[in-house]
């Protein structure tokens, strides 16, 4: 636009001789201004409809986020009630049997339950006290450059994908747990527990030390300054006033524990019994759906919407710790 | 009243106090180091396991049941096609929600209620997205288990981690800026895209290379969608069937009881993996050391 109204210029400064050009050219100006004016009031007013149609875009994106979450619950709830209407909802949850491939087909989730608690458990027994006692030496114990090189390596363990993780357990701590104690079997629930504990220790280290950084230092000069022991601080003053966020980590811990897929799925097989022999083989939830939907369940058929009423038990389990933790942290942070 | 002490009795109470401390100091940092010490023996066992099976036939051949003539070229192209979907759908998608978040929303009900919902969407499980897709992705919208699908899944997946941090990116430009830009006649839109997106720029790119990192790691997802490991066509396009490094890795650990030699062939996947979350993560430090300015 801006080229077509020099050449107007130019042909207009062409036309008027080298005699008149000074009011010519004053004439050329004046009409040069009310055209941009016309042309500034143009532009301003495609400005103005971005300037309104911007926010309305962005919204629309924003909103991409809440249709993934009713994406989410529409798939699961639609599918898991299909199959209900096949398996009765009691059955399911009080059923101790779980033979989906069977003639007699039948669906009861406790064994899945009791596989997810129990590698759980053990993935926190790991990184509870390793990750907490790391989240007390960061925050208290190390200088400034002990940190500065501890806490980026720490974390890389927290970006190693979790299938080296499977990978690790099964070619690795399995084969060396049955060095120690051959009654363990090949496919474990002990070893995955294990590993998933080491890579939860991250989690739970950088989100207490978080906490603990947070106590204002002058609570700790206190308790140094009637004579307590770093260690005493530590124990008798960082972690209370820091405790609703170690907890909350604790939480986070257990829900990320929940739903971790791959290293269970490789290092503790199939099977789905009812035990709580940790020697064994045990299925939790996340393996099972990776199961079922990796083989050949055919969509429609029971054991396929069996997939999405255990993907919807999953799902409350995570999200009540998720909603838990985010409670803890609220409702009992103390404020300094 | 006071109460005596006895002065020896007093040392001696003191020493102990303080060889607790010292004690309790050096279990904490061996429990610091105890994770370290995991890492360093995976990455060594790793190594030792799958490096000499990496070399160029490894990297650019097909993949084979033969072990010996096995390739992850299929894997990798399809690692790649797949970031080639999540890059720009995660950095629309995410940045556009932070702008609107932190620029264009009140603040209010309706945006902490997306913000509360991104944050929950964040602790879902991958395998819960895996069947979002599934369902959504391959079933409803009829793609079959192809690049789209894939990285579309991935997407989702990783999308709270960009959208939190590109706000952070965003809260973490200094008012001053927009303010002197305001003063100057721009409007808001020409401000958010001239001046606070370019400020904001290099701390948004870290995190979505950071997002990326965790998207080309994910296995569960995959899993769910029926992501094969056989021998298939490199992928060429958005609508082709495709592997993926994780994929890849975890066919070849499961068939380690059959054939001891995948084992090894996982070992030099895993590698090849770590090599490449290694760089991305190199250079999304690398832009933040070199291009963070500080106001």
């Amino acid at each position: 636009m801006y080229a077509l109204i020099l050449c107007w210029v130019q042909m207009l400064e062409g036309v008027t001789g080298e005699m008149q050009k000074n009011s010519e050219v004053r004439h050329g100006e004046s009409l040069n201004v009310s055209e941009m004016i016309a042309q500034n009031k143009n532009k301003k007013s495609i400005s103005n409809l971005v300037e309104k149609l911007i926010p309305t875009f962005l919204f629309l994106l924003a909103l991409i986020t809440v249709l993934t979450t009713l994406g989410i619950l529409y798939t699961l709830l639609s599918q898991a009630i299909e199959f209900f209407k096949q398996v009765p909802i009691w059955e399911f949850f009080t059923g101790t049997v779980l033979k989906p491939l069977s003639q007699n087909p039948e669906f009861g989730i406790l064994p899945l339950i009791s596989g997810t608690l129990i590698s759980t458990f053990i993935a926190m027994l790991v990184a509870g006290p390793i990750g907490l006692m790391s989240a007390v030496y960061l925050s208290e114990y190390a200088s400034d450059n002990v940190r500065r090189v501890l806490k980026p390596m720490l974390e890389i363990l927290a970006g190693i994908p979790t299938i080296v993780y499977g990978f690790f357990a099964f070619t690795f701590v399995t084969p060396l747990i049955r060095e120690i104690w051959p009654d363990v079997g090949a496919t474990n629930i002990l070893s995955p527990g294990l590993v998933m504990g080491v890579m939860i220790i991250p989690m739970i280290a950088s989100l207490s030390e978080d906490a603990m950084t947070s106590v204002p230092n002058a609570m700790r000069e206190g308790s140094l300054a009637m004579g307590a022991t770093k260690l005493e601080t530590t124990f008798k003053v960082v972690i209370p006033a820091a405790f609703s966020g170690i907890i909350a980590s604790f939480v986070l811990g257990i829900s990320r524990a929940i739903g971790e897929t791959m290293i269970v799925t490789i290092a503790s097989g199939s099977s789905k019994n009812f035990t709580f022999d940790i020697t064994q083989s045990m299925q939790t939830m996340t393996a099972y759906i990776v199961e079922v939907s990796g083989g050949e369940a055919p969509a429609g058929s029971t054991i396929y919407y069996s997939l999405y009423a255990v993907a919807l038990t999953l799902f409350v389990f995570t999200l009540i710790m998720n909603l838990l933790a985010r409670y803890v942290s609220r409702k009992f942070r103390e404020e300094y | 009243m006071i109460k005596q002490m006895d002065a020896s009795q007093l040392r001696s109470r003191m020493n102990r106090r303080v060889r607790a401390n010292t004690v309790w100091k050096t279990i904490f940092l061996l429990a610091t180091l105890f994770g370290l010490f995991v890492l360093a023996i995976l990455i060594i066992r790793v190594v030792s396991q799958g490096a000499s099976w990496i070399d160029m036939d490894f990297l650019t051949g097909r993949l084979s049941t033969d072990a010996e003539r096995a390739g992850i070229m299929g894997a990798l192209l399809g690692t790649v096609w797949v970031m080639f979907v999540v890059i720009p759908v995660t950095l629309i998608i995410g940045v556009g929600t932070a702008i609107y978040l932190e620029l264009y929303a009140k603040k209010g009900k309706f945006q902490s209620f997306i913000e509360t919902n991104i944050s929950n969407l964040a602790g879902v499980p991958s395998i819960v997205y895996g069947l979002l897709g599934l369902t959504v992705f391959v079933r409803l919208a009829d793609l079959g288990n192809v690049v789209l699908a894939g990285g579309l899944t991935l997407a989702l997946l990783v999308l709270p981690i960009l959208i939190v941090s590109a706000q952070e990116a965003i809260r973490a430009v200094p008012a001053h800026l927009s303010e002197a830009s305001y003063g100057m006649g721009a409007t808001k839109w020409q401000t958010i895209r001239r001046v606070v997106l370019p400020a904001a720029l290099p701390s948004i790119l870290t995190g979505s290379i950071l997002a990326l990192s965790r998207a080309i790691g994910e296995t569960a997802p995959l899993t769910v969608l029926g992501i094969p490991a056989l021998l298939i066509p490199f992928p060429e396009g958005l609508f082709d069937t495709f592997t993926a490094l994780p994929m890849q890795i975890y066919y070849w650990t499961l068939d380690s009881s059959l054939v001891a030699e995948y084992a090894n062939l996982a070992a030099a996947t895993i590698i090849v993996l770590l090599v490449l979350l290694f760089v991305l993560n190199s250079v999304a430090i690398f832009i933040r050391n070199k291009f963070q300015q500080r106001y």
